[in-house]
């Protein structure tokens, strides 16, 4: 806790509040904003975003579907309408470029719930908690996928957060409030980032997206890093970070290769001696040969 | 050099022990959360609560948990508000349109905007004709509070059917209470109900003696072997079996005449 705080000392003698914040104010904007053009419609008539975050349509015209939506309607046995499969098509080509979980950073407004909770365990130092695997979003994955060809629904919405949120704040919440509450406590007492970064199958399914996308965050000046551990602290899923920090007498990438990586540019913000920066996966230097088993032993932790 | 080696294995050994019992802990943990999981959404799909009608062209409900994005675009296009989405709370499962005749029945626009609003065809865009939509069946359920069951003529179920005359009847019966009127039976006919549910919104009393309920509520089924004898010899033209002798009706000779005479 010393150390985080000593290192924030030193972004703040460097920086003003702005500059480390600056990513994580455009998030929040972001965020934000996609709410906002999901409320114009009920709240104000001007219909931005009509429907919710499973499926919408941009402007009245362009379908937008989210994958992991589709792919358990698939496995419940139904072949899904022309519409919702061209706009699964035009959400993953989207999130194969920008990196997968940015929809995890960016858009998902439990992100704004779990943040808040990882924020109070810092100022309170709240450092013990269940040890839950980071594998674990890939089995409810798999289970939620399984269930829903068992049952033959849609399984996963009965309960799921991310989308129980966006559509209780359009459709009325009712009991939904009590699962934002569950996934806060969760996250604030039972284990640190638990529900973004070790459970949420949303995540998971947006993770194996996000294999392969050029748009990632590049520790291009890791010989500047003084192991102040500000990254390490603010990060949602530290274990990415490592390998592209530290892997330099390794001759492993500067690039976050992780497709656990949510694309959030909090380390960005918060480096006293701005190590990372977004950049290009293929840009540079880069000795390949290591990164994909580095990927694979990611997405297996 | 031995002793190194087996510390090694003992460390190995510890190292196996551990990522097995994480192994063991996580599927342990996701399978039980699935044992929950599963049962809570078996229980939803079989819940079909009677009051709980599914807009117009929906699937039959089993596929249409399966197909169902949970989006609310036939509710945002629903003109009159009728449609809404189950909250978590509501025996509905989460998420899935539907309405409460009592409530707003739906109004069976013939542009259907909801069925042309929805990405997933989970309201099935072969429905082309709103009138062949069945959503529910309406059902008489009350015989002892209905106004026209009681001899009055309110007949507002009927009126207010859009099919009328068509998906309700009036039957004209004699009124054995009076002894000198006429009762008029409001009956539904399923060939033609949509369960729109005007009917159930518009019945007078306090709580509507006609009501609307999903149809596998409603609705017998007979043996798939039954023929109907009279249907059959429609069909054919003629009967389909020979023709029965038709014998003079008259009582043994045993009996005694006064009984032969319907007398007491």
């Amino acid at each position: 806790m010393s150390r985080a705080i000593s290192s924030a000392e030193q972004v703040a003698a460097r920086r003003g509040w702005l500059g480390r914040h600056g990513w994580l104010l455009w998030r929040r904007i972001t965020q934000l904003a996609v709410l906002a053009c999901f409320l114009a419609g009920p709240w104000a008539g001007v219909w931005l975003l009509r429907g919710d975050m499973a499926a919408s349509r941009l402007l009245d015209a362009v379908p937008l579907t989210d994958p992991l939506v589709i792919l358990q309607s698939l496995a419940a046995g139904h072949l899904p309408g022309t519409t919702a499969l061209v706009g699964v098509v035009i959400v993953s080509g989207f999130y194969l470029l920008v990196g997968g979980r940015s929809y995890c950073a960016w858009v998902c407004p439990v992100n704004m719930v779990t943040d808040l909770a990882a924020w109070i365990r810092r100022r309170l130092g709240i450092e013990d908690g269940a040890r839950l695997a980071r594998a674990c979003r890939y089995w409810l994955l798999a289970l939620v996928l399984g269930l829903a060809a068992a049952t033959h629904t849609v399984i996963w919405e009965l309960v799921n957060p991310v989308t129980m949120v966006s559509r209780g704040l359009l459709f009325g919440m009712g009991a939904g409030w009590w699962l934002v509450v569950a996934v806060f406590c969760l996250d604030l007492l039972v284990a640190g980032r638990g529900w973004c970064g070790h459970l949420c199958p949303v995540g998971g399914c947006f993770s194996v997206l996000g294999l392969a996308s050029p748009l990632r965050v590049r520790a291009a000046g890791r010989h500047r890093c003084t192991n102040c551990q500000a990254c390490f602290t603010v990060c949602p899923e530290p274990q990415v970070i490592g390998p592209a920090l530290r892997g330099a007498s390794a001759g492993r990438s500067p690039v976050i290769t992780s497709p656990n990586c949510t694309n959030c540019g909090r380390c960005i913000d918060v480096c006293p001696e701005r190590v990372f920066a977004f950049g290009s996966r293929f840009a540079a230097p880069q000795p390949e040969t290591e990164s994909n088993s580095i990927r694979m032993e990611e997405l297996r932790r | 050099m031995a002793m190194v080696e087996r510390q090694e294995k003992r460390e190995q050994g510890r190292d196996r022990r551990r990522f097995l019992l994480d192994a063991a802990r996580t599927a342990c943990g996701v399978a039980l959360f699935g044992v929950g999981l599963g049962l809570y959404g078996h229980r939803a799909a079989e819940a079909n609560p009677p009051h709980a009608l599914r807009p117009p062209g929906a699937l039959p409900e089993r596929r249409f948990l399966a197909a169902c994005l949970r989006c609310g675009q036939c509710v945002r296009a629903c003109p009159y508000h009728t449609l809404r989405l189950a909250r978590p709370e509501e025996p509905v499962a989460t998420g899935t349109p539907y309405f409460v005749a009592r409530e707003i029945p739906c109004e069976l626009c013939e542009n259907r905007p909801c069925i042309r609003s929805c990405p997933s065809g989970a309201l099935a865009p072969t429905l082309t004709d709103i009138y062949q939509a069945r959503m529910g069946l309406a059902v008489l359920i009350d015989h002892e509070t209905c106004l026209n069951f009681l001899g009055l003529r309110c007949d507002v179920c009927y009126r207010s059917c859009p099919l009328l005359d068509r998906a309700i009847t009036l039957d004209a019966e004699h009124n054995r209470r009076s002894g000198k009127h006429t009762l008029f039976l409001p009956v539904v006919h399923s060939k033609y109900c949509t369960g729109c549910g005007k009917c159930e919104k518009a019945c007078v009393l306090d709580r509507a003696a006609i009501k609307v309920v999903p149809r596998g509520l409603a609705k017998g089924e007979l043996g798939h072997h039954y023929r109907l004898g009279w249907e059959e010899k429609a069909k054919a033209g003629h009967s389909l079996i020979p023709e029965q002798l038709d014998l003079p009706d008259r009582l043994p000779d045993l009996l005694p005449s006064s009984l032969a005479e319907g007398k007491p």
